[in-house]
């Protein structure tokens, strides 16, 4: 969420003429005005890290690529979100997402509620071609409600970010660098023995099957990341 | 302090010092420390006393040719002897009045020529940890009359007339960066210093740290006046205990002579500078990886803007810029602006300091004007490449710059030049290869380097950088074909052009710049499964071939 401010802008997204609060990010307002642009590590209702980089956009005047989620709008912008060259990167994202871990969807209990797969869809993402990495990965099932299986992780932060910004427990955090990167709980303690709150809202927040509810299998674990902005509204309210 | 007890320290330091007939300065850089220099200055001085000569045994910093030491400079006779151990110590101390030890002689008048030292103009002639020496070389006078004669936007200003360019790889205008934090609202304000240094054969700024500490907390110091910050932070990294030592140890002096900390030059300008060590990550170099590894988080770069300049250290107007940068300040403020954009080329002024390294003869430390180009660089200065051996590229600009090849050597070396030939001037390092490097596996090396340092925050730098490390790894061992060319080259584009920090969008240079001048050493290693330098090993694939 971005600081929003009182003064309106004019901008144009995709030739569409919309307006904007002063701070507001090109997605939000891409959003209002349903349009669509692919994200993965945003979630509304938690900060912005930038991070999946499926969100650029094009802005005339600069050949840079630049990121919806984390730009605030300026009077007079012109934004493309849909081309070839932006269409060419974003699917290359998905294919190293794909081809990083072990993204086995027929046997994954979010088949069919996957951000990621989704996006694969929407995409048109008809095979990758880069060799698949398949890394050694734990699956840590020491939780009594939930399980973390690190071969379906995107390392989004968002189960980091929910943890520490909204339930203020900041269990969950990231370990390692480049593609050893890992999501842990408290100072690499299994899930079960860390200082959990079991409140649940990193399964929910959780994009893909790397968070998930043990008393849940396969097509029956949708997730519902949407009551966040809820929550902050109800909390704002009080 | 005031510039007349400057004048009285410097004249006492140089009336002290003209007790002596003779200066034996022996370098106490890193390169020259390991082999054991600190014992050489002993046994001259023990030998010094024996024969009851008159002389003064000085450690300083590094000379600059690491690769000859440990070095040994006698003034005023400018003796400069190589290689220089215990055992020799007598017959040094005997020749004060006399004929120089032949055997010992290190005659490289062409390297040192060419070369125009401000940045290193202290380095291997005063001792880094004696604070009297850096003023009996004009140290602090520039803070002095930036705090006495000078506003802060005329100190901007003198920075921005002098041209200077930021010397952390990105070249950006320095009086511009001040200037633009000067004028940004908040009344806490920072300064950092940017010593993280982490480009694969880059030792500038350690070495300017080790030997001349003193000129970049002056330099701090004068930007902080310019832009109204009283606190300062200088990040170095943990593998740099020498520079560390010597930092901690000047800024101790710098404080007790009333140098740093309140009413600086008996003004009403506060300031004071804490060191922080890195962990040596090769990405918190990038400022806002380096800003939050201060704050004590994980070291990640963050999408900009905000900039430094608005929104930097704990979220405060923060000024950040490299060691060297900050070591060309007290030199301009001193001289002028006029003086030091009368060095270099149009759009690159001064001089740039190189770490020369790989497959050349005089390895070690040069400063050069801007504008001088590669050949010179690397045959007259470096000495050319030893051993009979053929040049076939050399790299500027470290994991993030590019190879060039002999049929580029004449263009000068500046930051727009060095760009449009598809290389970067980087922070300095200058890695000199032979027909004994493999151009594919040196990519694949650079490569195999980002893919480590990547922090792992965005996708495309993570898991792209660790794909173009497997895909050359296949060329390289001879199991590649043409479509994983293609599909690198296809990487290199969404790496560069996605990335989120510097370090990604740059990653894929190495592998582009080698694709451009040696393409026909990837197609050799994919269809004919060849190495021509004979460092791959592809013996197996060879033979499946045949
Ligand atoms: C991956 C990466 C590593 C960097 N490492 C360094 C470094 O070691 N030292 C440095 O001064 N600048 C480094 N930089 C550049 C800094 O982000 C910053 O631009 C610089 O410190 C600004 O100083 P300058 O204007 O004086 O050059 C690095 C940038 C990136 C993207
Ligand atoms: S566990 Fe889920 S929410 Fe957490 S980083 Fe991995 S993919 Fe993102
Ligand atoms: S480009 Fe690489 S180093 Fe920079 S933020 Fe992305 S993963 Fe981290
Ligand atoms: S949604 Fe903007 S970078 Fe991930």
């Amino acid at each position: 969420m971005s600081e929003v401010g009182t003064e309106v802008k004019i901008l144009v997204i995709d030739e569409q003429e919309v307006s904007a609060h002063a701070g507001q990010t090109i997605l939000e307002v891409a959003r209002e005005n349903d349009i669509h642009i692919p994200t993965l590590c945003y979630l509304e209702g938690l900060s912005n890290v930038g991070a999946c980089r499926l969100c650029l956009v094009e802005i005339k005047g600069s050949s840079k690529l630049t990121p919806a989620c984390v730009t605030t709008v300026q009077e007079g912008m012109e934004v493309s979100t849909n081309s070839e060259r932006l269409t060419r990167h974003r699917r290359t994202i998905l294919e190293l997402l794909f081809a990083e871990r072990n993204h086995i969807c027929s046997v994954c209990v979010a088949n069919g509620h996957c951000e990621l797969q989704s996006l694969g869809q929407e995409l048109g993402l008809t095979h990758v071609r880069l060799p698949y990495r398949n890394p050694d990965l734990p699956v840590d099932a020491s939780h009594e409600r939930f399980t973390a299986d690190h071969n379906r992780c995107i390392l989004c932060t968002r189960c980091v970010r929910v943890c520490a910004e909204i339930e203020g427990a900041h269990v969950w955090d990231v370990m390692g660098r480049g593609v050893n990167c890992t999501i842990i709980t408290d100072l690499h303690e299994e899930w079960g023995k860390s200082t959990c709150t079991r409140c649940g809202k990193c399964v929910q927040v959780c994009p893909t099957g790397a968070l998930f509810d043990k008393s849940k299998i396969g097509s029956e674990h949708p997730k519902y990341p949407d009551f966040l902005p809820f929550l902050n509204m109800m909390r704002e309210a009080q | 302090m005031t510039i007349e007890e400057l004048d009285q320290i410097a004249a006492s330091a140089r009336s002290e010092r003209e007790k002596f007939e003779h200066e034996i300065n022996v370098c106490h850089g890193t390169g020259c420390l390991s082999q054991h220099s600190d014992r050489v200055k002993e046994s001259i001085a023990q030998a010094l006393q024996a024969l009851g000569k008159n002389a003064y045994v000085r450690r300083t910093g590094c000379m600059g040719l690491c690769a000859a030491g440990p070095l040994v400079l006698v003034d005023p006779e400018g003796s400069l002897y190589q290689h220089v151990n215990p055992s020799h110590a007598e017959k040094i101390a005997a020749s004060l009045d006399d004929k120089p030890v032949e055997e010992l002689q290190c005659n490289l008048r062409e390297h040192f020529d060419q070369q125009v030292h401000i940045v290193l103009e202290n380095s291997g002639r005063i001792d880094p940890e004696r604070v009297e020496d850096y003023i009996a070389s004009d140290g602090y006078r520039a803070l002095l009359m930036a705090l006495n004669d000078m506003t802060p936007q005329g100190v901007v200003r003198q920075i921005t007339e002098s041209g200077l360019r930021g010397r952390g790889g990105g070249g950006y205008p320095t009086g511009l960066k001040w200037g633009t934090v000067a004028k940004a609202k908040g009344d806490v304000k920072y300064v950092i210093c940017n010593g993280d240094e982490g480009d694969p054969g880059a030792f500038m700024d350690r070495s300017v740290l080790e030997s001349d500490p003193h000129r970049v907390l002056e330099g701090m110091a004068i930007a902080a006046y310019a832009v109204g910050a009283s606190k300062g932070y200088i990040y170095v990294r943990a593998e740099y205990p020498l520079a560390v030592s010597r930092l901690t140890s000047c800024l101790r002096d710098a404080r007790r002579h009333g140098l740093l900390g309140n009413n600086i030059g008996n003004t009403h300008f506060n300031f004071d500078v804490e060191i922080r060590l890195g962990a040596g990550a090769f990405v918190c170099g990038e400022e806002t990886a380096l800003i939050a590894s201060i704050e004590g988080r994980r070291g990640t770069p963050r999408p900009r803007p905000p900039y430094p300049a608005s929104s930097g250290l704990w979220g405060k107007p923060t000024l950040i810029n490299n060691v060297e940068t900050f070591a060309n300040i007290a030199p301009i403020i001193r001289k002028g602006s006029r003086w030091f954009a009368g060095i270099g080329s149009a759009r690159s002024k001064g001089t740039k300091v190189f770490a020369l390294t790989g497959k050349i003869t005089n390895t070690g430390l040069v400063e050069v004007p801007m504008g001088i180009k590669l050949r010179e660089i690397i045959e007259v200065i470096g000495g050319g490449v030893p051993g009979g051996h053929k040049f076939k590229a050399v790299q500027t600009g470290g994991p993030s710059g590019g190879c060039l090849p002999e049929s580029m050597l004449d263009i000068g070396v500046s930051y727009d030049a060095l760009q449009s030939v598809g290389s970067i001037m980087g922070s300095g390092g200058m890695i000199v290869m032979d027909d004994t490097s493999c151009m594919v596996n040196v990519a694949r090396f650079f490569m195999e380097f980002c893919m480590t340092e990547s922090c792992g925050k965005c996708v495309p730098c993570r898991a792209g950088t660790a794909q173009m490390h497997t895909l050359l790894t296949r060329i390289c061992t001879g199991a590649g074909t043409m479509d994983d060319l293609a599909l690198i080259e296809d990487l290199c584009s969404t790496v560069k052009e996605t990335s989120l920090c510097g370090l990604g969008q740059t990653a894929p240079n190495p592998v582009l710049s080698t694709l451009k001048y040696f393409r026909n050493e990837y197609i050799e290693h994919i269809v004919e499964k060849r190495c021509r330098a004979g460092v791959c090993n592809m013996e197996a694939a060879a033979e499946v071939l045949a």
